[in-house]
């Protein structure tokens, strides 16, 4: 283990979380709310004075490999979640330190579930809130890559680590290239949506958080109505970018650079887009017949925002969609657990491990019933790998494992059963709210610490997609090399 | 630049390291999976799993944007055909790795015709090194610049020589030579020494200056400078052809030992002046029988390493005063090999590499990047040879070299002005124009101003 390395990141981490704070610092000034000012200032100066101190001899052996990467991501996310929480936490927002642990890294892993009833509070620290689904949604140590040069090959465990698939791959030779124009659509996203909004009649705060929640793909809302508040065209743009962003981005490079065959040909947006609109019209013609809504095209309107948030693992609501009928609720409960596509900032299982473990199921059905024959599992037409194969059977059995843990874990606090299994499901597939008691009008505030602990893993073992996790907590891969 | 390598054996490997070091985007294409694997994990550059004279993969990997496509696989109608392909999918220059004989003679006609830029063969390469070395033994290799006239040469110091146990000032009162010694290495150490250093027997030294200079520093501490007249070559696949065939043009009488009849067969058809002789090499007693020791010059070159260097390591013993080549195709363990004290080491991926890298320096260069005209790197990468074109108004003109305040561990070692060459002393200048051969331990120099403290 470099630790003299792992050391140099981190303090350059604690430098930018630092810089990161200097907007919010900003919107203080702007709404005139002094006293957030000096508690941003202050964090900052420290940040930016120990970041500083801390990083400024550069390693001479720069050397990181698979377990470095692993845990400099894992690291990487504690320590910007607990200089994150301060804010919070110092402003009085929150009642507890874990209180604002929790409600930081709800935002970080864009996740979105709150422990708050009230969520109307200070401008300034409102936006930190929404602003951290931003940072977290491309991944800080992505924007690390890009803008940080780094010597030989080994940036590419860092975006391994941190990016969202079962494989990753570069668009380009250079990982500093391909992270800047990973940002750069990430950025030209942003701004797209924030424009969109502002002609929706939006003022700029209210576009401007709405938008990181949504490309961040996070669900933290800035008044107590969620996103029901807005009009109908806010609404719908929301949707619209809601879809977007749980898109492989690759699927974007592509359109940019005019090659649209192979932005095309690919399954997992295939399967992505047609599950939504099929899902979508289900649930409407459920709630329609229900008589939530008063029109069938406001049905689907509703259906539609509620399946993108779900499957994006945003987790905005417009409806309660608690009341909605039990085939309906079960549908969005299966939809969590699908999540969206790799590669994009929505989180969950990812799409495309569920195309390939139903391909390796069915190629074991045909080699049951025809033990000589060879086959492999395609994608987009070409042959998936074994190991990769292998891989993800070996990540559904850790995701499962995770999930029964915390479920049981979590229920101690004495909940029902519905509440308990879709709080563990919303946090590790970082969508937001669940169903029954921490439903989109509920919230997470009556678990206890140690049930919020739990939750907080799962919210950063489902961002980072759990090896990370899994291998900063085993003690063997601590000792020295 | 934009460069697609296909192949990655030993020679795409050492290019990979080399070409993304220095900042080029590098894509490399490869059929096996898991070196393409430790390819990605080691260096920053994108891998392409598949068959490179396929279109679709060449596309896959940018072959429109890309400016050089680099074919060193070991097949060569593999190379040529992605040469071939590469031209028409995109516009860049290609570079094929070529080894057949066959073909060799028909070079320039298919370089012609598949608008090839360059085409290397690393067998050809590795034996022209090894005849460089048998024309002048007392070094232990070569590297020639500025176009033939100057040249940087490294040897050992021996216990019986002049110049051992004596400080560089006395050896140059004594020699009055106009040769500089660049860079000693004394066991693991390498330094850029000043006119106090005394060296020492074992010592490898790094010598630079005009060549005809340098042949008389070598004759005045009573070193031949005359070519070997007799020279063993152990191993008779292709390199052991190609050097054979340059030694025999030489006039230098070869006995070429091939373990294979068949092979032996064809070698004396090829070389009817060589002596053939079907034996294998590691059998002692045939090796006597043949003169060993007598030799003037042993050459292994077997294909394997580890044989290579066991015999060069016996006949050392046998006949210690034979001029000892040795190739290696491992370079991992070349600290290692380098402290046995055989002799001459020949790495063909290493030379092969290192002129496909000049090309594309040269390439660079051509399109603004950067003024080095040559790099070479020496004593295991620790010390770089630079050959920088000095432009206009470039800092460093116009001073002595005692006023200026170069950066530790840098060395102006030679200047080719029109090609005259002139090994500095404090009081020379730099001018414009001048091509200037820097000696450095500092890596990444890029411009001649860069020589220069901040």
């Amino acid at each position: 283990m470099n630790f003299n390395m792992i050391r140099y990141l981190l303090f350059r981490v604690v430098q930018i979380t630092g810089l990161l704070m200097i907007l919010p610092l900003v919107v203080a000034f702007i709404y005139k709310e002094y006293f957030c000012a000096e508690v941003f200032g202050i964090i900052i100066a420290a940040c930016l004075i120990i970041g500083f101190a801390g990083g400024y001899k550069k390693p001479k052996n720069q050397a990181i490999y698979a377990r470095e990467g692993f845990v400099v991501t894992a690291l990487t996310w504690i320590t910007i979640s607990l200089i994150g929480a301060l804010p919070f936490q110092l402003t009085g927002v929150t009642k507890s330190y874990v209180d604002a642990l929790f409600e930081t890294i709800s935002g970080l892993t864009t996740t979105g579930s709150t422990i708050l009833s009230d969520v109307e509070m200070y401008y300034s620290v409102q936006f930190w809130r929404c602003f951290t689904h931003w940072i977290g949604g491309m991944g800080v140590l992505v924007f690390i890559l890009a803008i940080m040069p780094m010597a030989g090959g080994y940036s590419m465990h860092i975006m391994r680590a941190e990016s969202p698939g079962p494989s990753v791959g570069k668009f380009v030779p250079k990982v500093r290239e391909t992270a800047k124009i990973l940002y750069s659509i990430y950025f030209g996203i942003t701004i797209l949506q924030t424009v969109c909004l502002l002609f929706t009649g939006l003022n700029a705060y209210e576009a401007l958080t709405a938008t990181f929640a949504t490309v961040g793909t996070g669900g933290f809302g800035i008044n107590n109505a969620g996103i029901g508040g807005f009009g109908y065209a806010s609404q719908v743009v929301i949707t619209v970018f809601m879809i977007i962003c749980g898109i492989n981005f690759s699927v974007y490079y592509y359109l940019i650079t005019k090659r649209p065959k192979e932005a095309f040909n690919n399954d997992e947006v295939k399967l992505y887009l047609a599950l939504m609109f099929g899902s979508a019209t289900l649930i409407a013609f459920m709630i329609y017949k229900q008589g939530a809504t008063a029109t069938p095209l406001e049905s689907f309107h509703h259906s539609l925002f509620t399946v993108a948030s779900v499957m994006t693992t945003t987790g905005f609501a417009t409806l309660d969609f608690n009341t909605w009928p039990q085939l309906a609720r079960t549908l969005l409960a299966c939809l969590m657990l699908t999540g969206a596509c790799a590669g994009s900032t929505g989180g969950g299982f990812k799409l495309s491990r569920f195309l390939i473990l139903i391909r390796a199921m069915k190629n074991e059905l045909t080699y049951i019933v025809h033990p000589k024959s060879v086959k492999k599992v395609y994608m987009d037409g070409n042959p998936v790998d074994q190991s990769v194969v292998k891989s993800v059977s070996a990540y559904l059995s850790m995701y499962v494992v995770i999930f029964i843990l915390s479920t049981l874990l979590i229920s101690i606090d004495e909940f029902d059963y519905e509440t308990n299994f879709t709080a563990v499901a919303a946090t590790l597939n970082n969508i937001g709210p669940g169903l029954s008691m921490v439903g989109p009008t509920g919230n997470f505030g009556a678990y206890s610490d140690l049930s919020k602990f739990v939750l907080m893993f799962d919210m950063l073992a489902g961002r980072l997609e759990l090896l990370p996790m899994l291998i900063l907590f085993s003690p063997k891969n601590w000792t020295k090399r | 630049m934009q460069i697609i390598i296909v192949g990655c054996g030993n020679v795409g490997a050492a290019l990979t390291e080399q070409l993304s070091g220095e900042g080029h985007d590098v894509t490399v294409i490869e059929q096996k999976k898991d070196v393409i694997q430790s390819v990605v994990n080691n260096f920053d550059v994108m891998g392409i799993v598949g068959n490179g004279a396929s279109y679709m993969v060449m596309r896959d990997a940018g072959i429109e944007y890309a400016d050089l496509m680099i074919a060193v696989t070991g097949n060569d109608e593999l190379n040529l055909l992605c040469c071939l392909i590469a031209r028409k999918a995109g516009h860049c220059n290609t570079i094929a790795r070529v080894k057949n004989p066959i073909y060799k003679k028909e070079i320039s006609f298919i370089k012609e015709e598949l608008g090839l830029s360059l085409v290397v063969n690393p067998e050809e390469l590795a034996a022209n090194e090894a005849a460089k070395l048998l024309k002048f033994p007392a070094a232990t290799s070569i590297e020639t610049f500025a176009g033939g006239r100057a040249e940087i040469v490294h040897m050992t110091v021996d216990e019986s020589s002049r110049i051992c146990n004596k400080s560089l000032r006395e050896i140059q009162g004594e020699i009055k030579s106009k040769v500089l010694i660049a860079v000693v290495q004394r066991a693991d150490e390498v330094s850029i020494p000043n006119g106090d250093f005394v060296l020492r027997a074992n010592d490898e030294l790094t010598i630079v200056g005009a060549s005809r200079n340098i042949a008389e520093f070598f004759r005045k501490i009573g070193l031949p400078t005359t070519r070997v007249h007799s020279a063993m070559i152990i191993g008779g696949g292709s390199t052991g052809y190609y050097l054979a065939d340059q030694l025999i043009s030489f006039g230098i009488d070869v006995k070429l030992f091939e373990r294979d009849l068949e092979r032996c067969k064809r070698l004396s058809d090829l070389l009817p002046q060589a002596l053939i002789i079907n034996a294998d090499g590691t059998d002692k007693d045939a090796l006597m029988e043949e003169g060993l020791v007598g030799t003037e010059a042993f050459v292994a070159m077997t294909s394997l390493d580890e044989e290579n260097i066991m015999l060069s390591m016996y006949v050392k013993s046998q006949n210690p005063k034979a001029k000892l080549i040795t190739k290696v195709h491992r370079v991992n363990y070349g600290e290692i090999i380098g402290s046995l004290q055989i002799g001459s080491i020949i790495y063909p991926k290493n030379i092969t590499a290192q002129r496909i890298v000049q090309y594309v320096r040269g390439m660079s260069n051509s399109m603004g990047n950067n003024s080095i005209e040559a790099l070479y790197k020496m004593n295991d990468g620790r010390v770089e040879a630079l050959e920088f074109f000095v432009p206009e108004n470039s800092p460093v003109i116009g001073k002595p070299l005692s006023d200026m305040h170069l950066k530790k561990g840098v060395l102006v070692s030679l200047i080719n002005r029109k090609g005259e060459i002139i090994s500095p002393k404090g009081s020379s200048e730099i001018q414009a124009e001048d091509t200037v051969i820097i000696i450095t331990s500092q890596v990444g120099l890029l411009d001649i101003a860069d020589i220069l403290e901040k």
